[in-house]
């Protein structure tokens, strides 16, 4: 057959990519494909300016060194690794950190109002994991503002007319559409498994319909929601990415959950405080006298315990989040040193983050955005008071495995189809739903650039991708849409006849409290077995649930449990994971195997799905994998790509430790050491 | 355990073509909980004061954290986003607490509007750089401090339509634009590069639905979360056009 060439299909219609998400990733994706003529159908379940980016908050890497300390993207990628305990595949974190200040650079001429410096340049603030100046900010929204820059370009794609390949438009024809308030639901996949579409419901009509597609992104974020309560917001369920692992794609790294250290606690959500509040001196304390019954202000100095400073002299309160949790955790629920309360006569799980000692019009000028947060959850005033905090689920490292095609000079290979390419051919992810860039733990203000970054590379990936198709997705048999099509509407209209006695919140909260509990810091094989024994019970049970929800217009409750159904499935790949990995690295900490062990697990977990018995759902983990791509078969294994920088072991309480062997071993950062043991206000 | 109540009194609706309804339902109360809360046990349990079982109620929300806009909604009579009604401040002594969809937007379900027409309006009034491309440029004008300190609040609007809901001009026999859209013109004019392009925005706002439809009530900025000084942009976009209508044409 000949190869599909331009603009239109066999049949004549307009060959669309489908992106499916629309936070930093999606729209990136969007935004690259656009630029290379490429049509786009975008898919949400909210409106994009309202995705999950939006809560990101102290902002995004960039070594661009306009403080004059020496950094560079060779330091910043050293530091990545090292933070992620060296299991991220390090050519494409090396193209992620050069291609940082470029990212950063071309979001201020989209005019996100980054703080500036006197010299009216691009202001930086310290993160955690390094010493350096490197993160770019606008207030503590940064999340926001980025998200409404890219969102704002993608809303001008949808005023751009389609134009084909002799540069004459198609009429009728705009760049983008948006189709927002729908949930996606599984990919189509012909005869040979090749991702031709996607099955997606209109959330207002209830509509199921397939649509076809020269190729499918998926950006569609993390999977807090698995947890219960989390920093995340609600629509974070990892629903797609636990369909579409469903359907074939391989799930990698699942067991590395990211736990933030400090939080609010809430009874909906666990409301982020961001690193930036510590990067900007913010220090965290607990009373040295368990039965300290002074309010936080009221505390003297002599009677404080800053415990990270004093066990991490060399990065003090901006160690990493693994590092800064399990401290917390340790302190509150093993040594019982939380903040006292005087009501419940107990220490409650919570500790001091603490900004009082810096000038307030420093604060409003730089955090305004989280202390808000704080003083209208909380109702105290944090200019005033310490923050009573605690740690919470924040971030999945892992998630859809994706490829990468490595150049000659470890970086990735511009365009090639492979990059962030699921095994499934044709299907992309890109962002927090892949699992590419963090390892066992991401570094703060490197989740806005992965995000970024991948976007950036998976647009050019998938018109290469597209370029070179035999075969148009929208000139597969019709047949395949409808079997489709009608496989998913039997599911739907399954869902909505289930009437059983189990209720699907109450099952969701059972899920996240077992989660929460014992698959997050800390680990024991033990107790693991026991939460995989409640994933069994939790399947059982999902098949007796009732749907409380029968209407036909904007059904809310037979959506959630099919988002349920997917958490469980993904919860197993968690846990299960977790269960199987007899070493500790990065967030996945176990008591019983303290140390990381490089020789049995310097390997990334790669899961595949499996129907087990009784309809409960089963985990397959494999050493190595064969998928193909454009008529050619691509070998991968398990083994992490550490051609870069040699793996070593973490040592956070040294300073420079993290980044030694780009800046010349340890010499040259006493001075830092000083800087970062006291906060500078 | 506590066993205090809170009373949600709910406007409901089944679709744009069913009739409204009442239903009140009673929940537990916690500590520092929120109005996205209560609704949350409601669709747990979703079974109204006298007893009668029901469809859980629907509504939209996403961050929880007032970030993202998606939960706004009328309670007690204030439009707002619900996930910073705080129970213990719009209910301070037990009272029923009544909720209610926005009414300046089409009606999907129960607390459910559909604000596209926002998003619309964005498109409107080009509010975006023109942007020559995404590939690396170098960095961006510089800007003195000051005009991020103008621009950085004005760019924290979430399209929420808190604005939108209480402005009178807004209503269904106008097609007044809103308070939102005519500050994004403001934001965008400001930037160095979207000076550029600011008599298209300027021109987009002129004319029936404008700017000028401005009654001057100042509603908005009282409504604004995130206190945006929409008045200000009223009022300084006013002007521009004003001035471009008067002396555009000498400068073309």
């Amino acid at each position: 057959m000949a190869q599909a060439k331009g603009i239109r299909s066999e049949s004549g219609k307009v060959r669309r990519v489908i992106v499916v998400g629309g936070g930093l990733a999606g729209l990136m994706t969007v935004i690259k494909l656009c630029e290379a003529g490429v049509p786009v159908d975008l898919f949400s379940l909210v409106p994009v300016k309202r995705s999950h980016s939006v809560c990101a908050q102290g902002g995004i890497n960039a070594s661009v060194n306009t403080k004059g300390e020496g950094d560079s993207p060779r330091v910043h990628l050293e530091e990545t690794v090292y933070g992620g305990d060296f299991l991220a595949n390090q050519p494409p974190v090396k193209g992620m950190a050069d291609a940082a200040p470029g990212i950063v650079y071309m979001l201020d001429r989209m005019g996100v109002p980054f703080n500036r410096t006197a010299e009216g340049l691009l202001d930086f603030r310290r993160f955690g994991g390094t010493l350096f100046h490197r993160t770019a900010f606008a207030g503590a929204t940064t999340g926001q503002q980025l998200l409404y820059a890219l969102d704002e370009q993608v809303r001008r794609f949808e005023t751009v007319d389609v134009e084909d390949d002799k540069g004459i438009v198609v009429k009728g024809e705009k760049m983008v559409r948006k189709f927002e308030f729908w949930d996606f639901v599984s990919i189509v996949q012909d005869d040979t498994g090749r991702c031709v579409g996607i099955v997606a419901q209109d959330l207002k009509t209830m509509d199921v319909t397939s649509f076809p597609a020269d190729g499918v992104c998926l950006a569609t974020g993390g999977p807090g929601i698995v947890f219960g309560r989390s920093t995340n917001s609600v629509i974070n369920t990892g629903t797609a990415a636990s369909a579409v692992y469903q359907q074939g794609a391989c799930y990698g790294n699942g067991e590395f959950i990211q736990v933030h250290p400090t939080a609010i606690p809430g009874a909906d959500k666990l409301r982020l405080i961001s690193e930036s509040a510590r990067g900007e001196g913010g220090r965290v304390w607990v009373p040295k006298d368990p039965k300290e019954r002074r309010i936080g202000r009221d505390v003297p100095e002599g009677d404080r315990d800053y415990f990270l400073e004093a066990k991490y002299p060399g990065y003090g309160n901006l160690v990493p989040r693994d590092i800064a949790s399990r401290e917390l955790f340790l302190k509150c629920f093993h040594e019982k040193k939380g903040v006292y309360n005087d009501k419940t006569n107990q220490n409650e799980l919570e500790v001091y983050l603490d900004l009082t000692h810096i000038q307030k019009d420093v604060l409003k000028h730089k955090l305004a955005g989280i202390l808000e947060i704080y003083e209208k959850f909380v109702g105290e005033d944090p200019y005033e008071n310490p923050m009573r905090v605690f740690p919470a689920v924040h971030y999945s490292m892992g998630g859809l495995w994706v490829d990468f095609e490595r150049s000659a000079d470890g970086s990735l290979v511009p365009g090639s189809p492979r990059n962030q390419s699921t095994n499934i051919e044709g299907l992309y992810a890109a962002g927090e739903v892949d699992y590419q860039y963090h390892g066992a733990n991401r570094l703060g203000a490197n989740s806005l650039l992965s995000c970024i970054y991948a976007g950036m590379v998976t647009g050019p990936s998938m018109a290469t991708y597209r370029k070179n198709m035999k075969t148009s997705g929208y000139d597969s048999p019709k047949s395949t849409f409808d079997k489709a099509e009608k496989r998913e509407r039997a599911k739907y209209t399954d869902l909505l006849k289930l009437d059983g006695k189990e209720n699907p919140y109450g099952l969701h909260k059972e899920l996240g409290d077992a989660m929460l509990l014992d698959c997050t810091i800390e680990r024991h094989n033990d107790k693991l077995d026991k939460v995989i024994a409640k994933i069994d019970e939790l399947e059982d049970r999902a098949k007796k649930v009732n749907v409380l929800d029968t209407s036909e217009h904007a059904n809310r409750g037979a959506q959630f449990v099919r988002h349920l159904n997917n958490m469980l499935v993904l919860a197993r790949v968690i846990a299960q994971g977790a269960r199987n990995r007899d070493e500790s690295r990065g967030a996945h900490f176990k008591p019983a195997f303290k140390e990381r062990n490089d020789k049995d697990f310097l390997r990334s977990t790669l899961a595949l799905y499996k129907g087990g018995e009784k309809g409960r759902s089963e985990v397959t983990y494999v050493r190595e994998l064969d998928y193909t791509l454009a008529g050619r078969s691509v070998h991968i294994t398990d083994s992490v790509d550490i051609s870069l920088v040699t793996p070593r072991a973490r040592k956070y309480e040294q300073a420079g430790a993290a980044s030694a062997a780009a800046t010349g071993a340890l010499s040259g950062t006493e001075s830092k050491k000083s800087a970062a043991a006291t906060p500078s206000a | 355990m506590s066993d205090k109540k809170i009373r949600l009194k709910i406007l409901r609706q089944d679709s744009p073509t069913k009739a409204k309804r009442w239903e009140e339902f009673d929940v537990e109360w916690h500590p520092r909980m929120n109005v996205i809360s209560a609704l949350m046990e409601v669709q747990r349990n979703p079974v109204t004061v006298d007893g009668t079982k029901v469809a859980p109620v629907v509504w939209e929300s996403s961050c929880l954290e007032e970030v993202c806009g998606a939960c706004t909604m009328i309670v007690n009579g204030r439009v707002r986003q619900s996930c910073t009604a705080l129970i213990d401040q719009v209910s301070p002594n037990g009272e029923p607490i009544t909720l209610a969809p926005m009414t300046k937007f089409p009606l999907v379900r129960d607390l459910i509007v559909d604000r596209s027409r926002m998003f619309h309006d964005l498109q409107k009034v080009k509010a975006w750089i023109t942007l020559d491309g995404s590939h690396e440029l170098g960095p961006g004008p510089r800007q003195a401090p000051e005009n991020q300190e103008e621009a950085y609040p004005l760019s924290r609007c979430m399209t929420c339509g808190c604005c939108l809901e209480a402005c009178p001009q807004v209503n269904d026999s106008s097609n007044f634009i809103g308070p939102a859209a005519i500050n994004q013109v403001r934001l965008f004019n400001l930037h160095p590069s979207g000076k550029m392009h600011a008599t298209e925005r300027l021109e987009a706002v002129m004319g029936e639905g404008g700017v000028a439809d401005c009654g001057k009530a100042q509603n908005c900025v009282e409504v604004c979360p995130k206190e945006i000084p929409l008045v200000d942009s009223i009022a300084q976009v006013s002007r521009a056009t004003t001035k471009h209508m008067l002396f555009g044409w000498l400068l073309k």
